[in-house]
């Protein structure tokens, strides 16, 4: 059995790079995620794998960097919190357009603006809805633990190339700062530059004799060629509409009512659904996994045995849209957030849960 | 078993540090375990906090309002988490700078004066893992033997030449703890 | 004699660079870019480097530089170039890269990127076409806009107060520790074209001895975009243009 070693969120995201043969991280510090690089550079692994760590000016660089790299094949990635992201979109706008695989990392902290630096939902709507300008999606990956932090990294790389389109780990503070046991994978090595060639000959790794240039660009002057190039990005959306939807849920088979959790909230709603049925009552835990793509049928399937739905998030309420379009009137849907960086316990989001079935009668 | 613990003490005085040494000290056992600070600005110098749950079963919310125990360190964390002990539950604090010491009747409360029991050890660095020792004397929620291979895990192998004073200090703990 | 006894190999005295594609450049009769294009082309064609060769193009005029050299290019985003070729060029260091950028482009709105990379020393190559205006939006004011000069955002000429003064990167990037050979060329005359042919090829064999960043930058014409013509242009690059923007070496290590 492999090692399990106690670590933070942060940097099973670090070791899970390393490991699983990412070419480069380009990161710019912010709290609450600057674990991210400062085990990468402790790491050193461009000694071991040759993976490059670089901290970049900016993460406005960062992000070019990516797409910089992503050109080329490589895999790379950045992480980041939320102001930090912001600064990101132009360029995530730019890869999605160019249609360029690549990880970003959002350990989300409370905004707007500056903010404050304790944990944060509320880059939900900008994770999941573009962010940047254009119509664009990125596959949007929701972690509820430290060994998702790892686990998901390797498996935004396989989506992000699958679709050649940019993946965002969406993390928040307290999944970020949060130590638990991490169980390292295999180690996976990098890709050659002729397996590159091989798999990814769309990449700029220098044009041969034997095939046309590559250029990559997210320009289209020509309105019809525009409109083509974004009907297939929208083709590629709805590939991943239906192929990749991911989620768990907790008692929902039986449930009267169900939370819709993501993060670090679906943990302590999961104690919440703990402390629900021992005082009897049928409630259900629904954590979507993938933000985007939605569990949007899943919610559907649910509301045919269920009362009540209440989405559960460290915002002002950002999901909630979502759950409501998915439920789409069939039921009444709830929603209880905090914000400023305060999370609430299992008990709070009960007594709230209680508040708002009370008024359902 | 299910264990729920608040550290809270000033920055500097290892809190953190003791938390990752016993929720490492739970992995080695084969437990679940959680560590969560509180992070930021607070951490340099001012207040620091940590909530670790040892478990035999997977540990969903990491974030608790009530605690088994809480191990208290200096008069804010006194004021801010006394009323979080789950009633039964279990306080140890250290009683130099506290100023308003306990008053609720339904937990059991111990002290541990660390400070002077790490000097007179001669190491005043050690002192959590005295009071560490004191937690564990009181719930031994992890066997010995695997409180000193959770405490080579967290210490990086450089400093690994500390590791029998940190056995002293636990072993100390242990022994000096005070009920109230 | 038919012109077919004249078109034969051994009558050839010049050769269009196979570099460059049979794509009709969009450029403006009278543009430096097409000559600049040009030259890029014939270095990379007499290095042998086209396998081995990433362009990054800019936004501006020359965005579409991808239609006109064929070699692989990626296409940043505004002022980002010197990001990706960061990451292009550390990724794949046996590679030989190179932005192309504008004066709005490196010298606005990109100046944090294009510094932080000339500061770090990337092994890649800068070229920096300064015309003094934004070209492809229409003719608005760059940071290397002279004083006095007219533009769609200066309409009474660029003035202090408002604009404050033309900026002058190149002295700045040329402090730069990490860049090893800083050089301002034009483009204008056949001798002034052949000069700057040489400052590429430097910057490209320096990018493969790992010396730093090369950076060339070349004084050009924006006919349209300053409403005169061809002629009149160069004219007035060389009379008010090159006094500001002096031509010649200013690092080379």
């Amino acid at each position: 059995m492999a090692e399990k070693i106690l670590m933070k969120g942060n940097e099973a995201i670090a070791h899970a790079a390393i490991r699983c043969g990412c070419d480069g991280y380009f990161g710019y510090p912010i709290t609450p995620q600057s674990e991210v690089m400062e085990t990468l550079m402790n790491e050193q692994p461009w000694n071991s794998t040759g993976m490059v760590v670089l901290q970049a000016e900016s993460e406005t660089s960062s992000i070019n960097m990516l797409y910089g790299g992503a050109s080329c094949g490589k895999k790379v990635m950045t992480s980041s919190s939320s102001p930090g992201i912001s600064l990101m979109c132009e360029g995530l706008s730019y890869l999605a357009g160019a249609e360029l695989p690549c990880l970003v990392a959002n350990v989300v902290r409370g905004g707007p603006g500056l903010g404050t630096i304790q944990p944060g939902q509320g880059d939900y709507f900008q994770s999941v809805k573009g962010g940047g300008h254009g119509d664009y999606k990125m596959i949007v990956l929701a972690p509820a633990s430290a060994q998702d932090m790892y686990d998901f990294v390797d498996l935004a790389f396989e989506l992000a190339f699958k679709y050649r389109n940019p993946a965002l780990i969406l993390s928040d503070g307290v999944i970020g700062q949060m130590m638990e046991k991490v169980e390292l994978r295999p180690m996976k090595p990098r890709l050659t530059e002729k397996e590159i060639i091989e798999r990814y000959p769309w990449a700029t790794t220098g044009k041969t004799p034997d095939r046309k240039q590559n250029v990559l660009t997210s320009l289209a002057l020509d309105a019809a060629v525009h409109e083509r190039l974004n009907q297939t990005l929208q083709n590629k959306y709805r590939q991943m509409e239906e192929n990749e939807v991911r989620y768990e849920t907790l008692m929902c088979e039986d449930a009267d009512y169900v939370i819709v959790a993501y993060g670090c909230m679906s943990r302590i709603c999961e104690s919440t659904v703990e402390l629900a049925r021992k005082d009897g009552i049928k409630l259900g835990l629904l954590r979507p996994v993938t933000l985007y793509p939605f569990p949007t049928k899943y919610i559907q399937e649910l509301t045919s045995h269920t009362k009540f739905m209440m989405s559960v998030e460290l915002s002002a309420g950002q999901m909630v849209e979502d759950v409501r379009l998915a439920v789409n009137g069939k039921i009444p849907v709830g929603f209880y957030g905090r914000l400023g960086g305060i999370v609430p316990s299992p008990e709070e989001v009960l007594e709230a849960f209680k508040e708002q079935i009370k008024k359902l009668n | 078993m299910k264990e729920e613990i608040i550290i809270a003490g000033f920055g500097g005085q290892g809190v953190l540090s003791m938390g990752k040494i016993l929720a490492y000290s739970g992995i080695m056992q084969g437990q679940e375990v959680t560590w969560m600070p509180s992070y930021g600005p607070e951490m340099r110098g001012g207040t620091a906090n940590v909530t670790v749950i040892l478990s035999d079963k997977k540990i969903s919310s990491p974030i608790l309002s009530k605690f088994d125990t809480a191990i208290i360190l200096n008069q804010q964390s006194m004021d801010k988490f006394e009323n979080s002990v789950k009633p039964g539950g279990l306080l140890i604090y250290d009683p130099n700078g506290i100023t308003r010491h306990p008053h609720r009747k339904d937990i059991k409360v111990y002290t541990i004066d660390a400070v002077n029991i790490s000097v007179e050890l001669g190491e005043s660095k050690a002192y959590n893992m005295v009071v560490m020792g004191a937690f564990l004397k009181l719930k031994p929620v992890v066997e010995y033997e695997n409180v000193l291979k959770g405490l080579k895990k967290s210490i990086p192998e450089r400093h690994h030449s500390l590791i029998p004073m940190n056995e002293k200090a636990i072993k100390a703990g242990m022994e000096k703890l005070v009920q109230i | 004699m038919d012109i077919k006894d004249i078109i034969k190999p051994e009558n050839r005295v010049y050769a269009k660079s196979k570099i460059l594609t049979d794509t009709p450049m969009h450029y403006c009769p009278g543009c430096s870019h097409g000559t600049v294009h040009k030259l890029i082309a014939e270095v990379i064609d007499e290095m042998g480097i086209q396998e081995k060769t990433i362009g990054v193009s800019p936004v501006g005029c020359s965005v579409f530089a991808y239609n006109y050299l064929d070699i692989d290019w990626q296409q940043a985003a505004h002022g980002r170039a010197p990001a990706l070729a960061t990451a292009t060029k550390r990724l794949m260091p046996d590679k030989y890269v190179f932005t192309y950028q504008g004066d709005g482009d490196l010298a606005s709105i990109g100046t944090a990127e294009i510094m932080h990379a000339c500061n770090r020393g990337e092994n890649i190559v800068v070229i920096f076409i300064n015309n003094a205006i934004y070209g492809m939006t229409g003719g608005q004011m760059a940071p290397t806009t002279l004083l006095g000069m007219k533009t769609s955002t200066t309409p009474y000429g660029r003035n202090v107060e408002l604009n404050g003064y033309p900026l002058k990167i190149t002295e700045l990037i040329a402090q730069l520790d990490g860049t090893c050979y800083v050089t301002r060329q034009s483009v204008h005359n056949s001798a002034a074209a052949r000069k700057t042919k040489r400052a590429i090829r430097k910057a490209f064999e320096n990018s493969a001895l790992k010396k730093g960043t090369s950076f060339v930058e070349v004084v050009s014409s924006c006919n349209s975009g300053w409403k005169m013509t061809p002629v009149k242009a160069n004219e007035w690059m060389a009379e008010n243009m090159f006094p500001k923007y002096p031509i010649g070496d200013i690092k080379d290590v």
